[in-house]
């Protein structure tokens, strides 16, 4: 009995060095160095325009515009109603509510063999095509839509599209801007992140600084 | 698929490989007391330590008194936890609970304390809605540290047992039962291996992007006017830990597919590193220990076949795409510019192979971390995980925890050699005798019990069954869901097919969440036995095997470390896993996989 009582007080003792060591200086070691060395990278490759922080580099945004009705912002179950944007790249499809919120990121978790998964990707599908298809030379069909404009995305904030994604959606924001497409091209393929090292990851386009870019046209 | 895909499994083993041997050679001298480079540096603070916690480092324990010092360990900091949680709201004046966030609910927090105490990190709550700075760094990783050294501990007293010769004349001392002392395994532990190694990994992710700081979450407003919140966090420090130790508790909700917890295909192949990297290195520390490097890489070589025929099978059966995409009319294939595959739940920047491999490196070893919604992979692609969870985590597995895991299939396998060729079973000189097999065949057992156990309980409980999402989920996906669950806790992983909950996400503007206590009482009582105890059984055989007389190799000896014992170790492990999960399996993941037909 005196061998546990023994045991247990030495564990207490243990779990209170442990924590100072490896739950408080631990992280402010490395707090520190980041504040030093890595700042940006620390408060999350924040982006500001004019002084003003519009988002971060790594976090996807829902690029949308509030719907009004009777002049007044619609809200479905406390949600806002948006609809895309048509001047601005969009991201992914995302399954948190409202979308692409950073505050509450979740899986949809869409089974493989789901009919609400094919209803879901569907939807997806059906929105891609009514925002780009008439855009897109020659029209678009579902074969002709990119997995990840119609699959949701796993943190719901992916903030990159794939480059096929991409090119389709430069046709409408370089006739609804009234740009030339090669310039919007040009826009893709200079915030297309490639593989790292050369074979790690595949290649994504930065869906927040392609628009910032944009505007900046 | 693509070649870089390929390409990018291929180098990861090789990768891989390369840094375990020299890590594997460091954490050997870590364990039997040699000099290593980093004593310099360390050896103060050790024996400040020892001094601190009053420990006399020169007393060996034997099994027993090694078994106390665990528990009592544990229990320990199962309450301190379990305070800590509890008690999130009192913690503000230190600044670390920015967004206000309530307490834990009594049984959401007995859950969660259980999870992190094994290993497990199950997670029943979401980590940017509930969780204050404080609970995450001095709560919940101080956890992922201390949980991960006792999977090590163990696995190195395991290792003695099996390694030490002992004298004949001195085999009854007190001496001769000794298996380490528990305290001064844990202090070299967190000491030497992880708060190094999880230094290192934080600043390289820390340098990618990940974020680590004590801010208030940012709210702004987009270019076009839409209200937005950035979560924010010390997360490098902890994202490092969760990893190295195979945790798997992700800061955020959303875990490693969260962009500020691995934003690049660059940290994406350092974290899948740091999961797998004391694992396969504990490998070759046995090897070196043993005196035979061959035994290690025999071990070795086991784990990375079933690990590769793993990653494999997932990487095809992603890249095919799921039933719902063909059937919504999506095409599949790879084509200019996209990644083609079942991408739903995955990150554009993973694509499928990052995914795929990820995820196959996350349920191998007891991690559990996830950077892709695993309930969203293919029918055969979700079996994958669901296999790896049937081989009782042994394909490299939990630090520590796989190795002990697995060095019980081995003695198995040497028993079931030894019965084949009709003669006493031996492993590396100790004779295998009825006492130790008995314990080995309970230890191999309990983890799929208690797995089947609670599983048929949800299942066959309306309690049980209201933790399923039936928004997405029905029929044999509930299942899979439901099962899923029962056996990642029992294998204390932790990674879900994340339908199935223990807790109801507090509503937008409210801070507070509530628990579904059937589901977190019997899925914390599952983590803790399934994880307890195996390590008694463990210990009890090490401590059966410390002072047994080894024998010379003879000509009749059954080697250990040869092509022949490797085809047999796997086809053991394929044998149990197939004979008890086999049924359930069918049930859930393969149907799914066999079937285009949607529910």
């Amino acid at each position: 009995m005196t061998l546990l009582r023994k045991e247990l007080l030495r564990a207490l003792l243990a779990m209170l060095v442990f924590t100072l060591l490896l739950g408080v200086a631990y992280p402010l070691v490395v707090t520190g160095i980041g504040q030093l060395a890595f700042r940006s990278q620390a408060g999350g490759e924040l982006v500001h325009v004019h002084g003003k922080l519009v988002g971060s580099k790594l976090i996807g945004q829902n690029f949308a515009l509030q719907v009004y009705k009777d002049g007044k912002p619609e809200y479905s179950h406390g949600v806002p109603v948006t609809r895309p944007d048509p001047r601005y790249f969009q991201t992914r499809p995302s399954g948190t509510t409202p979308a692409d919120n950073d505050a509450a990121t979740s899986f949809a978790n869409y089974g493989p063999n789901s009919i609400v998964t094919e209803k879901a990707i569907a939807a997806n599908i059906a929105a891609y095509i009514a925002l780009n298809g008439r855009y897109y030379p020659g029209g678009l069909t579902a074969a002709k839509v990119p997995v990840d404009a119609a699959d949701t995305s796993a943190s719901g904030v992916d903030p990159d599209i794939s480059v096929a994604n991409a090119r389709i959606q430069a046709y409408r924001v370089a006739a609804v801007r009234h740009l030339p497409l090669a310039t919007v091209d040009a826009l893709v393929r200079r915030y297309t992140i490639g593989r790292a090292l050369g074979f790690l990851g595949e290649p994504s386009v930065d869906v927040l600084e392609l628009n910032l870019a944009l505007d900046r046209l | 698929m693509t070649v870089y895909g390929w390409g990018l499994i291929f180098v990861f083993a090789l990768v891989l490989t390369a840094l375990a041997l020299p890590l594997g050679r460091y954490m050997a001298a870590v364990y039997t007391g040699q000099r290593t480079f980093m004593d310099p540096l360390l050896g103060g603070p050790e024996r400040l330590l020892y001094r601190a916690i009053g420990v006399r480092v020169d007393r060996g324990q034997d099994w027993k008194r090694y078994a106390t010092s665990l528990i009592a360990f544990s229990l320990v900091g199962w309450l301190l936890l379990y305070l800590i949680l509890r008690t999130q709201t009192l913690w503000s004046f230190t600044g670390l609970n920015p967004m206000g966030y309530h307490s834990m609910p009594w049984n959401v927090a007995f859950n969660t304390v259980s999870s992190f105490l094994t290993n497990t990190n199950w997670q029943y709550y979401g980590g940017e809605t509930t969780m204050s700075y404080f609970s995450q760094m001095a709560g919940l990783a101080v956890q992922n540290f201390v949980s991960a050294a006792v999977g090590i501990v163990v696995a190195v007293a395991l290792i003695r047992g099996i390694v030490t010769h002992v004298a004949a004349g001195e085999r009854d001392s007190a001496q001769a039962h000794s298996i380490g002392n528990f305290w001064q395994d844990l202090v070299r532990t967190v000491l030497y291996v992880l708060l190094p190694l999880s230094l290192l990994v934080a600043l390289v992710l820390l340098s990618q992007g990940v974020i680590q700081n004590f801010s208030r979450y940012l709210t702004f407003t987009g270019i076009t006017h839409i209200a937005q919140t950035l979560a924010m966090g010390p997360v490098a420090s902890q994202e490092a830990i969760k990893l190295v130790g195979t945790n798997g508790g992700g800061f955020f909700n959303t875990n490693s597919a969260h962009p500020f917890e691995n934003p690049t295909g660059f940290t994406n192949f350092v974290e899948m590193l740091a999961v797998l990297l004391i694992p396969a290195a504990l490998v070759f520390t046995y090897g070196r220990m043993a005196g035979n490097r061959r035994q290690g890489y025999a071990i070795y070589a086991t784990m990375m076949v079933m690990f590769l025929g793993a990653a494999a099978v997932c990487y095809i059966a992603e890249a095919h795409g799921s039933p719902a995409q063909h059937a919504a009319g999506l095409h599949t294939a790879v084509r200019a510019g996209t990644t083609g595959g079942n991408l739903e739940g995955k990150e554009q920047r993973f694509g499928i192979a990052g995914s795929a491999l990820f995820n196959v490196v996350t349920t191998v070893t007891s991690c559990g971390a996830v950077n892709s919604a695993l309930e969203s992979f293919t029918g055969i692609g979700g079996a994958v995980p669901f296999a790896n969870l049937s081989s009782s985590e042994v394909i490299f597995g939990g630090v520590g925890s796989g190795l002990y895991s697995m060095l019980f299939y081995v003695l198995l396998a040497v028993f079931l050699g030894g019965l084949m060729v009709g003669r006493t079973p031996e492993y590396i000189g100790k004779k295998v005798e009825a006492r130790e097999i008995k314990l080995v065949a309970l230890g191999i057992l309990i983890t799929p019990l208690s797995a089947l156990f609670s599983t048929a309980l949800a299942t066959a409980s309306s309690a049980g069954r209201a933790s399923i999402d039936t928004a997405v989920a029905a029929g044999p996906q509930a299942f899979s869901e439901t099962f899923y669950a029962y056996l990642s806790q029992a294998n204390n992983n932790g990674s879900a097919f994340a339908g199935y909950t223990g807790f109801v996400q507090p509503a937008a503007g409210s801070v507070g969440s509530h628990g579904i206590t059937f589901a977190d009482l019997l899925g914390g009582f599952t983590m803790l036995f399934a994880r307890y105890a195996p390590i008694l059984f463990t210990l009890a055989v090490a401590g059966m095997l410390v002072n047994k007389r080894v024998s010379p190799a003879g000509l009749g000896t059954m080697r250990t470390d040869n092509a022949t014992f490797v085809v047999l170790l796997i086809g053991v492990i394929v044998l149990v896993g197939a004979l008890t999960f086999f049924p359930a399996l069918l049930l859930g993941p393969i149907v799914q996989g066999l079937t285009g037909h949607l529910y």
